[in-house]
């Protein structure tokens, strides 16, 4: 990622921004799609999200913007929008029998067909199903890739908890695509 | 029945698919204008032709020739990645500093550039280029070396040939040492000297010079040395002018670099 930003940033607010944006788009678009597994909703997260990231931007001062982790931070404030956003309105939450009318009643089948046939939108809509706690922790550490450490700082709980929710939720993910195997 | 197994590796590979996807490419300009930092853009008439300028609250981000709006705004959007909104007209006091840096009336000063989009390594080469008054040239190696960088010559030039603001920040004033005028981001090298001419550079007797060999001309009487285009060097009459191969003849010789325009670093 980009080093310089935050030094970019805490200098001048509106010279880095739109290198913010760019550089980080992807990402809190791909958080957004795999919280809501909606594309339309993931775009009004990501641009709350960096709407929300440049009004804070401009309250803080630049010691502050120079020692940021853009990442985590930036994921902290996705997760607050989608959460007010639930708040508001209940996003319409796919069931997990949906996720998985699409299989067949084959009985045995190499795994890398099954994890084939598991699309990303199929994926997404699993994932979308795990409880939050769960699925906040699986989706920042193995969809968006974060470490620990990150994943911890943008959910605000400690590294164990993360660490013990991130083996729950993949528990849960495991069991669910093994069972719509057998079924 | 068999259970197939689901490894944590192919489960944690699915999710990593999952979430790897773009963003529509309307949200970088959604987001720009939520914020009030978007761009927008109108053409502007000028001696030159009818030119295309995009700009921010924070000045102006390009400028380019093209046949209409549509497509200076899709040349725009594939450089920028955000899709610029058409306006009537330019603000008038940006119009003004457009105007006066075209006419060289030093209206620098009064016109803002937004460079924020470019990479460091490019704002600094922009920002050098700027200093080139109107009516000389530098070759690239003056860029490179006026900004520390005394290696980067070719660096310089990829740099300068995607200049997102020809015209206003003078890349055409940057040509090949060899006296070929190189590459030009507002048209090809027929366009560069077409605006040099313009200016009032005289590039067929550049060329003229470089193929005898000439790359500075020094006085006799103040035993300076400058780029052939550099004001010092054109006030030297005739009879005192010294063409010089290189910098190192002139040293050798006794001669010392202009301060203006710095033919040479002083370590040379």
């Amino acid at each position: 990622m980009d080093d310089a930003l935050p030094a970019l940033l805490a200098r001048d607010v509106d010279a880095g921004f739109e290198r913010l944006v760019v550089a980080f788009q992807d990402r809190i678009y791909g958080l957004g799609l795999t919280l809501t597994g909606s594309p339309a909703d993931a775009e009004e997260v990501a641009q709350d999200t960096f709407v929300r990231a440049h009004r804070a931007l401009r309250r803080y001062g630049p010691e502050r913007i120079g020692e940021l982790k853009l990442r985590a931070w930036l994921h902290r404030i996705a997760l607050n929008v989608v959460r007010n956003r639930v708040r508001v309105r209940r996003v319409a939450t796919v069931s997990l029998d949906a996720a998985w009318a699409v299989g067949d009643d084959v009985t045995s089948r190499p795994e890398a067909v099954v994890m084939g046939r598991a699309s990303a939108a199929e994926m997404r809509a699993l994932v979308a199903s795990l409880p939050v706690g769960y699925r906040d922790a699986v989706v920042l550490r193995h969809v968006q890739q974060l470490s620990y450490a990150e994943a911890a700082e943008a959910l605000g709980r400690p590294v164990g908890t993360v660490k013990a929710n991130v083996h729950r939720g993949l528990g849960l993910l495991r069991l669910a695509l093994e069972a719509r195997e057998v079924v | 029945m068999v259970r197939n197994a689901v490894t944590d590796d192919a489960l944690i590979a699915a999710l990593h698919r999952a979430g790897t996807v773009r963003a529509p490419s309307s949200l970088l300009a959604r987001v720009l204008s939520a914020v009030g930092v978007g761009t927008q853009y109108a053409s502007l008439p000028t001696d030159i032709g009818d030119i295309w300028i995009a700009w921010t609250a924070r000045g102006v981000r390009a400028a380019m020739r093209a046949a209409s709006a549509e497509e200076f705004a899709q040349w725009y959007a594939g450089r920028f990645g955000v899709a610029p909104a058409r306006v009537s007209a330019l603000p008038v006091a940006l119009e003004r500093g457009v105007r006066a840096v075209l006419a060289g009336d030093g209206g620098r000063a009064s016109l803002h550039f937004d460079l924020d989009a470019l990479t460091p390594f490019e704002q600094q080469v922009l920002q050098t280029t700027l200093r080139i008054p109107r009516g000389e040239v530098r070759p690239y190696s003056w860029v490179a070396r006026s900004m520390g960088r005394p290696l980067a010559v070719r660096a310089v030039g990829t740099a300068l040939a995607h200049n997102p603001i020809p015209y206003l920040i003078p890349c055409h004033r940057v040509v090949r040492a060899d006296g070929h005028l190189g590459e030009y981001s507002g048209g090809g090298p027929g366009a560069k000297r077409d605006i040099l001419d313009w200016e009032g550079v005289d590039a067929a007797e550049l060329e003229r010079l470089a193929r005898r060999g000439v790359r500075f001309i020094g006085s006799d009487t103040t035993h300076v040395f400058c780029y052939p285009t550099c004001h010092n060097a054109r006030r030297i009459t005739d009879p005192h002018r010294v063409p010089f191969a290189s910098a190192g003849h002139a040293t050798r010789a006794g001669y010392r670099a202009c301060k203006v325009c710095a033919p040479a670093s002083i370590a040379a």
